[in-house]
């Protein structure tokens, strides 16, 4: 098994928290792990982004090798782009919908929209609308989370413990309900692909 | 003691070294927040094991108070560390060298997570210099593993060398996780002084005795490199190019051979001084050599040296990596003949998406009143610092002049000032002002200099993550106490509806021929959210 990852968005938006449950659950399921991530300057409202990379083998860089990522997982329409130089040949890129605009020059959805009917394997849905809809709008990364665990070889039960384990601390309900949110997002993935396929 | 623990932890390469330094009988972690060593002593300070122990894990005033209080508890024969960015050892370098010279008791360990790339720093240095300027050894992970490893070892090498001993690691090591495997835990020390009563005195009869005793420890610090496990040697059959390689840079080299079956003889550099004679053997059975090392061309300029002996080299200086820049796996394959290009390309419409200040900061309202207070007067001046604040140079704000290093816009308004401009304004924040801001400031009072100094305190070091500051509570007292003029000290809340009123403050004070300073005062936005949880 080997999954490399990007995970993207803007400072703020929950990104860590999607690497880190990807990250807990490999631990578990004895895979090795490394994440690399941003701290420091750029958290304030800029690009970050995440390395996330899983494996049943020792696993030597920190940071993904250009054009060998299996995954680009954005919480934010246009950052999934930036990093589209990692994306493997056969890679996914995976976004949220919903932009995050706080800069003046944000480009329109259309062309956006259009970059990503470009790339021959994509899925862009409206996180946000599903987690505010499933009664969490907070919990959007975790929609995404669940987008993506369609595709990394992984049962999802683990990343649903992980999930678990990672919110109980503010109360069951919260914890069952990013549970929730995550099988959401993993059944959108689901559909996206069959009807691709179909 | 206990036994061996199985399942390793998920770790940052920062909270490797810090729960090594734990695991070896740790007295006391020191040091100042600064991107990407920050997260080293959080985890301490978050560490059940530290509260139990009584280890000391309080936030230093900077770099230099850190490192004496580190020198301090080995001078006690206790293990102690310190920990902080790149530019935090020009800080403390003066304790730094001469730490060396005194040398050490207990165990004592210096910590410098360098920033190459400058995700979050000013400038890209690095610190392997240091430990040679100050003849001491370094040891520098390339995993999160190692970083456990050499932490846990180099007390004792401290020790054994009675000199204290640098770690160095990277952004990229310090900010990413691997699981980590835990050494048995060692029990802490007991306060011993040292047996030599001059050690510590560095009179200048007895800093020459102690200089001479540091340059002979220098042959053993080379044995010890040569003998070291951190240093190795690969066999390769392709002798056409041999492979000096150090830091994370072993990790690319890994990533494109796909593990330690290379085709090149390599030589790998982790505990410095460099392994002389193991480069020796390699320059004399290769054609050329490429040196891969994270940061400057450390170990490329020591073989290049200034008499061309006909040895080839190859790396950053020769332009076969890039001479700026974190290097990645991509720029190490592409310096070895590899096809880096990538499938995709990003798309024209991505637009750059720089960090900016969070909604609701008081940043916002003081670079508001600031720029209105300035409005019209083109010959003003405004010098700033390190911190949240340096975003005030962008856009919608455009405020500030200067941003050089931590404590600089006091006194380089000073000097403004000095040169004849006017007004000139000083904006700096309450954790920079406690860390360099206060000698600046008694320059500036010792000759009425005609500054307006602008302390926007948030009550916390917010940019490295909203870290307490060791200003809350008594900035006020602090300022006044130095010998500022009460008629021209103010506290303002930069809120909307003070606007008017602050900006008032600040043209009656901007029209002073003395020094003012003007106290902004609101708490951070993220620790306001951070302490709500």
């Amino acid at each position: 098994m080997k999954c490399d990852l990007i995970i993207a968005g803007v400072g703020g938006q929950g990104i860590i928290s999607i690497a880190a449950v990807l990250a807990q659950a490999a631990i578990d399921a004895r895979l090795y792990v490394k994440q690399s991530e941003i701290h420091g300057m750029a958290q304030r409202g800029g690009a970050v982004h995440s390395h996330l990379r899983l494996s049943s083998n020792p696993i030597a860089s920190d940071i993904i090798p250009l054009k060998s990522a299996d995954m680009i997982l954005s919480v934010e329409p246009m950052e999934a782009l930036r990093y589209l130089p990692y994306l493997s040949r056969e890679g996914w890129a995976i976004a949220n919908a919903t932009p995050f605009e706080n800069i003046g020059n944000y480009p329109s959805m259309d062309t956006i929209r259009a970059a990503y009917d470009a790339l021959p394997r994509h899925i862009l849905f409206d996180a946000d609308a599903l987690a505010k809809e499933l009664g969490s709008p907070r919990s959007m990364n975790m929609a995404m989370l669940g987008a993506a665990s369609h595709f990394v070889e992984m049962p999802p039960e683990a990343l649903a413990k992980a999930i678990h384990a990672r919110f109980i601390s503010k109360g069951e309900r919260i914890a069952e309900l990013n549970v929730t949110i995550f099988h959401a997002g993993r059944e959108v993935a689901k559909k996206a692909t069959e009807k691709s396929m179909a | 003691m206990t036994a061996l623990i199985e399942q390793g932890t998920l770790l940052l390469g920062d909270e490797a070294i810090a729960q090594a330094a734990l695991d070896a009988g740790l007295s006391g972690a020191y040091g100042y927040p600064g991107t990407p060593s920050t997260e080293i002593i959080e985890y301490i300070q978050k560490a059940p094991e530290a509260l139990a122990g009584n280890v000391h894990r309080e936030w230093s005033a900077n770099e230099k108070t850190a490192m004496e209080e580190a020198l301090g508890m080995s001078y006690c024969g206790l293990r102690s560390m310190v920990t902080m960015k790149h530019v935090g050892l020009n800080v403390a370098s003066d304790a730094f060298v001469n730490s060396a010279i005194t040398g050490v008791n207990g165990g004592m360990l210096v910590v410098v997570a360098d920033d190459p790339s400058m995700h979050s720093s000013q400038n890209e240095q690095d610190s392997r210099y240091y430990a040679r300027f100050a003849h001491v050894p370094l040891l520098e992970p390339a995993s999160q593993q190692e970083a456990y490893d050499m932490t846990y070892a180099a007390f004792k090498m401290s020790e054994e060398l009675a000199l204290p001993v640098m770690l160095r690691l990277t952004t990229r090591l310090a900010h990413s996780r691997a699981e980590v495997r835990r050494q048995p835990v060692l029990p802490k020390g007991k306060v011993v002084f040292p047996t030599n009563k001059r050690q510590f005195i560095l009179l200048p009869a007895n800093a020459r005795r102690n200089y001479v005793a540091l340059l002979d420890k220098q042959v053993r610090l080379r044995s010890l490199s040569l003998e070291s496990t951190w240093n190795e040697s690969y066999d390769g059959t392709d002798k056409s190019c041999g492979i000096i390689v150090a830091g994370v840079a072993f990790n690319y080299l890994k990533e494109i051979y796909g593990g330690t079956q290379f085709p090149h003889p390599v030589v790998r550099v982790s505990q410095y001084p460099v392994p002389g004679e193991m480069i020796t053997r390699l320059a004399r059975e290769c054609d050329e050599l490429l040196v891969i090392e994270e940061g400057y061309p450390f170990i490329e300029e020591m073989l290049r040296g200034i008499v061309d002996m006909g040895l080839k080299v190859r790396g950053r200086l020769s332009g076969a990596l890039p001479r700026t820049g974190e290097l990645s796996p991509d720029s190490v394959g592409a310096a070895l003949g590899f096809d880096t290009a990538a499938h995709f390309s990003v798309p024209d419409v991505v637009a750059m998406r720089p960090p900016s200040l969070c909604k609701g900061c008081p940043h916002t309202d003081s670079y508001l009143f600031l720029n209105k207070a300035l409005e019209n007067r083109a010959m003003s001046r405004v010098f700033s610092d390190i911190g949240c604040y340096t975003l005030g140079a962008l856009p919608p704000f455009d405020a500030i002049n200067s941003c050089v290093d931590m404590g600089a816009s006091i006194t380089m308004a000073k000097g403004a000032a000095d040169a004849g401009v006017r007004p000139v304004v000083a904006v700096i924040g309450d954790s920079t002002f406690t860390h360099s801001g206060i000698t600046g400031l008694l320059d500036a009072i010792y000759e009425n200099s005609p500054i307006t100094v602008l302390i926007l305190d948030n009550e916390a070091t917010a940019m490295t993550g909203a870290q307490d500051s060791i200003a809350t509570g008594r900035l006020e007292r602090l300022v006044l106490g130095l010998g500022v003029d009460p008629e021209h000290f103010h506290v303002v809340t930069p809120l909307k509806n003070q606007h008017e009123k602050n900006v008032e403050v600040l043209e009656r004070e901007l029209a002073h021929e003395g020094t003012s300073v003007i106290i902004s005062k609101r708490v951070c936005i993220q620790a306001t959210k951070r302490n709500r949880g």
